[in-house]
């Protein structure tokens, strides 16, 4: 009995270094912003809060965020699922190439995709030049919303294809085949049966992709060197910028962030619930 | 047969081969621009060298920041192994109802973006016990808390393929102690499973800007943070950079997918 104490003493003992690194890299910064997003001037509040919603600049942010995670989500996860549904419909040569070749465009993000980006679609990107001259557009601007939420949309697709691929699996062929026996056509599968058998993955995906996209950061600040303004952007600015610090105001903000990302997981889970589920 | 069936192979491939394109597009672009002499205001460039790469790789600044980029990533690497291993290895053995405590620990680093964390990062590293602010240590910590996640996961699973429990209750039978058991027999068994999730997670860890840019930036310029500080160089130079930095990733996870291969 004696020697079992032990070996569960070391292996407590075992569980120490790793509970030390990971307290001290990712809950303890945590703790700091979460408590200091309450320290104000005037003491401890929620003044920092406050002065972030009534602020118009702030408001902004936080509006450009919204707007460029929802967006490129809306398109990443449409475009998707047509691929995705396509990719089980093509010879499995084909399929492997191009899921793997996804794979491994989900490694291209960041500064070297602002730089990519910057290459084919920027003033005199090669794609911008070509689109003007066939007279599908009058301008673009890499450097804008729109142009954000193309250059997102492009990271989330691979993500998107990963997470949706294997859910087509839950789409079984002989229902469609029934449904069609019954005299259903396309558009009324997909309503009544495809669609909601989906849902519980697409909705999930759609969340992965949304918080994939309100947490970047590299690539906007890549592309616009920090002057577009979007949450991520406006947090590091206050904590690494050269004009003014306010780590506190940025412990705000970066709460606001956490705290959208929590919102939008509690409206997953409640969509969740009342969705149509799949017995097996 | 429904109109779309009909229709089936060819609009599917369609769709695939548009897919395919969309992803490939500014990679592609990437890669000619590198490629050419000078491309600006028209579709196609006007002359094909080899002149930037030749650049890139004899500038001793890149090397330096590329070796960087190595060594912290490797480091931060062989810290989550030097962490998790032990972990895992008692969690399994010893205490499993844990595991369902560090599902959810394990989530934080990924439902926390980087620059929320950097916020309280830079105020506690900065000065106190631990002032490693600006210094590539502070990064081996951080990248070991992204590459958990992924590695927990995929050891987690290696662990439940082989069977822990009777393999150290084999061990032991035949007389070795627990230590002996744990290093001789289940650590040569995890060995591929290990191998491919450090390819994997070098593939991510070398290409984090955030931490690397906020907390250490060009006090110790790893390769992502060269990469942004060449944005106001030559586009055909930066764009021979980014290349051959996917290849690099390229190469890692091409290791990668063909260790798993032969597991099977």
């Amino acid at each position: 009995m004696k020697s079992s104490i032990s070996s569960k003493g070391w292996a407590l003992l075992c569980l120490v270094p790793f509970t030390l690194f990971f307290f001290a890299f990712q809950i303890a910064p945590l703790v700091w912003v979460a408590s200091n997003s309450l320290n104000t001037a005037e003491g401890w509040g929620l003044g920092n809060f406050q002065q972030a919603f009534s602020s118009a600049f702030y408001r902004q942010a936080m509006r450009h965020s919204l707007e460029v995670a929802f967006w490129s989500s809306l398109f990443g996860i449409a475009i998707a699922i047509i691929g995705s549904y396509s990719l089980r419909q093509v010879s499995s040569r084909l399929r492997d190439f191009v899921m793997a070749f996804s794979n491994m465009t989900s490694n291209f993000s960041g500064v070297p995709l602002a730089f990519a980006f910057i290459i084919l679609l920027g003033f005199n990107g090669a794609l911008t030049i070509l689109l003007k001259q066939m007279g599908v557009i009058e301008d673009f601007n890499l450097y804008s919303k729109t142009g954000l939420i193309v250059l997102y949309t492009y990271f989330q697709i691979p993500l998107g294809v990963l997470l949706l691929y294997p859910a087509f699996d839950a789409l079984r062929e002989d229902w469609r085949e029934s449904a069609e026996l019954l005299g259903a056509n396309t558009w009324q599968f997909w309503r009544h049966i495809g669609l909601p058998v989906l849902t519980p993955a697409l909705l999930g995906t759609f969340v992965i992709l949304l918080a994939n996209a309100l947490g970047a950061y590299a690539t906007v600040y890549a592309l616009t060197t920090g002057n577009f303004n979007i949450l991520p952007i406006r947090i590091a600015a206050m904590v690494s910028g050269d004009i003014f610090l306010d780590p506190n105001m940025a412990s705000a903000l970066a709460m606001v962030l956490v705290g959208l990302m929590t919102l939008i997981t509690i409206v997953h889970q409640w969509l969740l619930r009342r969705s149509y589920h799949v017995t097996r | 047969m429904s109109p779309a069936e009909k229709r089936s192979p060819l609009f599917h491939q369609l769709v695939v081969y548009l897919l395919f394109l969309i992803l490939l597009l500014p990679l592609l672009g990437t890669l000619v621009y590198s490629l050419s002499t000078s491309w600006s205001a028209t579709i196609l460039p006007s002359g094909f060298t080899f002149k930037w790469y030749v650049a890139l790789w004899s500038d001793t600044r890149f090397l330096a920041a590329f070796g960087r980029s190595l060594l912290v990533c490797f480091g931060a690497l062989a810290l989550a192994l030097l962490l998790i291993l032990p972990l895992l290895f008692v969690v399994n053995y010893h205490f499993p109802k844990l595991d369902g405590v560090m599902n959810v620990l394990i989530l934080l680093p990924f439902a926390i973006p980087p620059v929320v964390s950097s916020v309280g990062l830079m105020q506690l590293f900065a000065s106190g016990p631990l002032p490693i602010l600006g210094t590539p240590w502070i990064l081996v910590g951080c990248y070991f808390t992204i590459a958990l996640p992924f590695m927990y996961r995929a050891i987690t699973n290696n662990l439940q393929a082989i069977n822990l429990r009777d393999l150290m209750d084999a061990a032991h039978l035949l007389g070795a102690s627990t230590w002996r058991a744990a290093f001789m027999v289940v650590l040569p068994n995890l060995r591929k499973g290990l191998m491919v999730s450090v390819f994997l997670s070098f593939s991510f860890l070398f290409g984090e800007f955030v931490f690397a840019n906020l907390l250490v930036g060009s006090r110790y310029e790893t390769l992502q943070v060269y990469l942004y500080n060449m944005r106001n160089d030559s586009g055909h130079f930066t764009s021979a950079l980014v290349i051959s930095y996917f290849m690099f990733v390229l190469l890692m996870t091409w290791a990668a997918n063909r260790l798993n291969k032969d597991k099977s």
